[in-house]
């Protein structure tokens, strides 16, 4: 009685049916975590279960202690953390040096950032520009050529522009300079963009796949992903010339080795998620800023 | 005294200028400088001897493309791939969103959107990874589908289900986060208007048929148009892990093709021709989106 004060029929159907969608996104995420702690022999029975009935952690053992593995965590690392910090650095100081409306060819800068939006080289003439820098088999291909972009940059514009200008006069009065300003003022005000676009650049390194499989030859040099590729996906996806060569080492790996290669690249999202799933919402609806 | 004025006038821009350079030059180099190198397709491109040295023939690579039975496979997939991702992403992400909306349990509506925009964040090796472990020819689903009809459907290693796997996919990931912007125009809509609504008798159906969908039309067409604007560019990555050789029937699109014959098979002028092609259409389709949206009386997209 008590409960059908609060819920409706249609209440109770719109939850029931949102719950089995929440469903359709964590059973593959908990069958791959029940899988990656189980025996091969549970798994390859090829039934699903979301409960091991024998806990095995020999898969992460296996994967901690492979060398292949633990340097493409490191290379990615390395990648995240270099990468962010140079996306940030040159969106911000961009983006503001644009926020100031008295600079002269203000305009013109922006139109020119604009129209990469609209048409761009494509993939070839870009590889070989990074080729002829000499990036090939660098982290640096992966970092440079996506070092900002357009939307970026304007966004963030936009937000300098929101900021009061009576701070930024005063600021100056006591004799800071502008880059004090930048650093001083206008950076620890901008913290909820700041944090928003830190999170996608971060994500997007993270997630690199693709430009290590172009330019870089070494995999030594590889960052997770596309070793996670070969050590799940291919045999499955023999498009790519070396995909034969491992499709032997996919078919060794158990079932349980690959599904925890895949939590533990995800882990670094998942953990860094709840802390900025607050500033989600608002990055994805700067996103809908109109120029 | 001229002189003097421009002098702190250029001291006061300075540190802007020299605050843009960083990124202004990255622009330059990393975007305008491969425009530059379309001029390959014009020309029969030898890496050894240049772009300067390089025979120059014209239209010849656009003509040999257009020629190729390929152009019509690809023209075909690709399209049918965005256009078909469209029609059925929008309706779900929008339903989705007219569902969380009713929702009046606040800490349930905060769990549910968690979880639904958390996808949007695993990379597209991990997505076709556990593609795989499902519906892989080992793979849970199929397994037990084996089981129940004593035949196994082969999801991954053939054409028929390419399609919708790659849809499926794309709902899968970015449904949930494609509703944020729709929940922000919903909780645009005047409060008033339900209460007037009420008064008048409408029920939770009608009063989302003729108040929450109204009141979401125009952000609704504008994504529509943004998207429509891009149908030629395919997910490249999603496309380029779940392809193979028993479903290239109908996952070559032009984003994959110009990587494998342009990159993996060196013709670079011949990718470069394809890739251009393949820009100049999108131009003209987001150009006229935004024409579009105009004429709809939306503000357009830019």
């Amino acid at each position: 009685m008590q409960l059908k004060r609060y819920l409706s029929l249609s209440e109770i159907l719109i939850i029931a049916f949102l719950l089995a969608l929440t469903s359709l996104v964590v059973l593959p995420f908990l069958y791959m975590f029940a899988v990656s702690f189980s025996s091969p022999s549970e798994s390859m029975a090829g039934n699903f279960y979301v409960w091991p009935q024998v806990w095995n952690d020999d898969a992460y053992r296996y994967l901690f202690s492979s060398t292949r593995f633990v340097l493409a965590i490191w290379n990615t690392v390395k990648l995240t953390a270099m990468g962010t910090v140079i996306n940030l650095i040159l969106s911000v100081t961009l983006s503001y040096a644009l926020s100031k409306k008295f600079l002269p060819g203000r305009r013109g800068m922006m139109m020119l950032i604009f129209f990469t939006m609209l048409f761009g080289g494509g993939l070839i003439p870009t590889y070989l520009l990074v080729k002829w820098l000499g990036l090939v088999n660098s982290l640096w291909a992966l970092i440079l050529p996506g070092a900002t972009n357009a939307f970026t940059v304007m966004v963030m514009k936009t937000f300098f522009q929101g900021l009061p200008e009576s701070l930024d006069e005063a600021a100056r009065i006591d004799g800071a300079g502008e880059l004090k300003i930048l650093l001083h003022v206008v950076i620890p005000l901008s913290m909820p963009i700041i944090a928003t676009f830190s999170l996608f650049f971060m994500v997007s390194h993270w997630n690199e796949f693709f430009g290590a499989i172009i330019y870089l030859n070494d995999t030594s040099k590889w960052p997770i992903q596309p070793l996670l590729r070969q050590m799940v996906l291919v045999g499955s996806s023999n498009i790519s010339a070396e995909a034969a060569i491992d499709e032997q080492l996919a078919a060794t790996l158990g079932a349980n080795v690959k599904m925890a290669a895949i939590l533990i690249a995800m882990a670094p999202i998942v953990a860094v998620y709840p802390f900025l799933q607050k500033y989600f919402a608002k990055g994805a609806l700067v996103g809908s800023v109109k120029e | 005294m001229n002189t003097a004025v421009r002098r702190t006038k250029f001291s006061k821009y300075l540190p802007f200028y020299l605050l843009a350079a960083p990124g202004m030059i990255y622009f330059i180099l990393f975007h305008y400088v491969p425009i530059w190198g379309i001029i390959l397709a014009f020309q029969d491109y030898s890496p050894y001897l240049g772009v300067f040295k390089s025979e120059w023939i014209g239209f010849e690579n656009f003509i040999h493309f257009f020629n190729l039975p390929d152009f019509k496979v690809l023209l075909n997939n690709t399209l049918i791939l965005s256009l078909c991702s469209i029609a059925l992403y929008f309706p779900f992400t929008v339903l989705l969103s007219l569902l969380l909306n009713e929702l009046r349990s606040v800490l349930f509506k905060r769990i549910v959107q968690s979880v639904f925009y958390l996808p949007h964040f695993v990379s597209w090796v991990i997505i076709a990874g556990i593609t795989l472990i499902f519906f892989g020819p080992s793979g849970v689903i199929t397994h037990s589908l084996e089981e129940m009809i004593g035949r196994t459907v082969p999801f991954m290693m053939s054409e028929a289900w390419f399609r919708p796997l790659i849809i499926f996919q794309s709902i899968w990931r970015d449904a949930g986060w494609g509703t944020i912007i729709f929940l922000a125009a919903l909780a645009g809509i005047n409060p008033e208007i339900y209460e007037a609504g009420k008064m008048d008798g409408a029920g939770r159906l009608r009063s989302m048929w003729h108040i929450t969908l109204p009141g979401i039309k125009s952000t609704i067409i504008i994504l529509l148009l943004i998207r429509l604007g891009h149908a030629l560019d395919s997910n490249f990555q999603q496309v380029f892990l779940m392809s193979n050789n028993l479903n290239i029937g109908v996952s070559d699109v032009f984003d994959l093709y110009v990587y494998r014959v342009g990159l993996q098979q060196g013709s670079f002028s011949f990718g470069v021709a394809v890739g251009l092609f393949k820009s100049i259409v999108s131009l003209v389709l987001v150009l006229g989106a935004n024409r579009l949206a105009k004429w709809f009386g939306e503000d357009g997209i830019f």
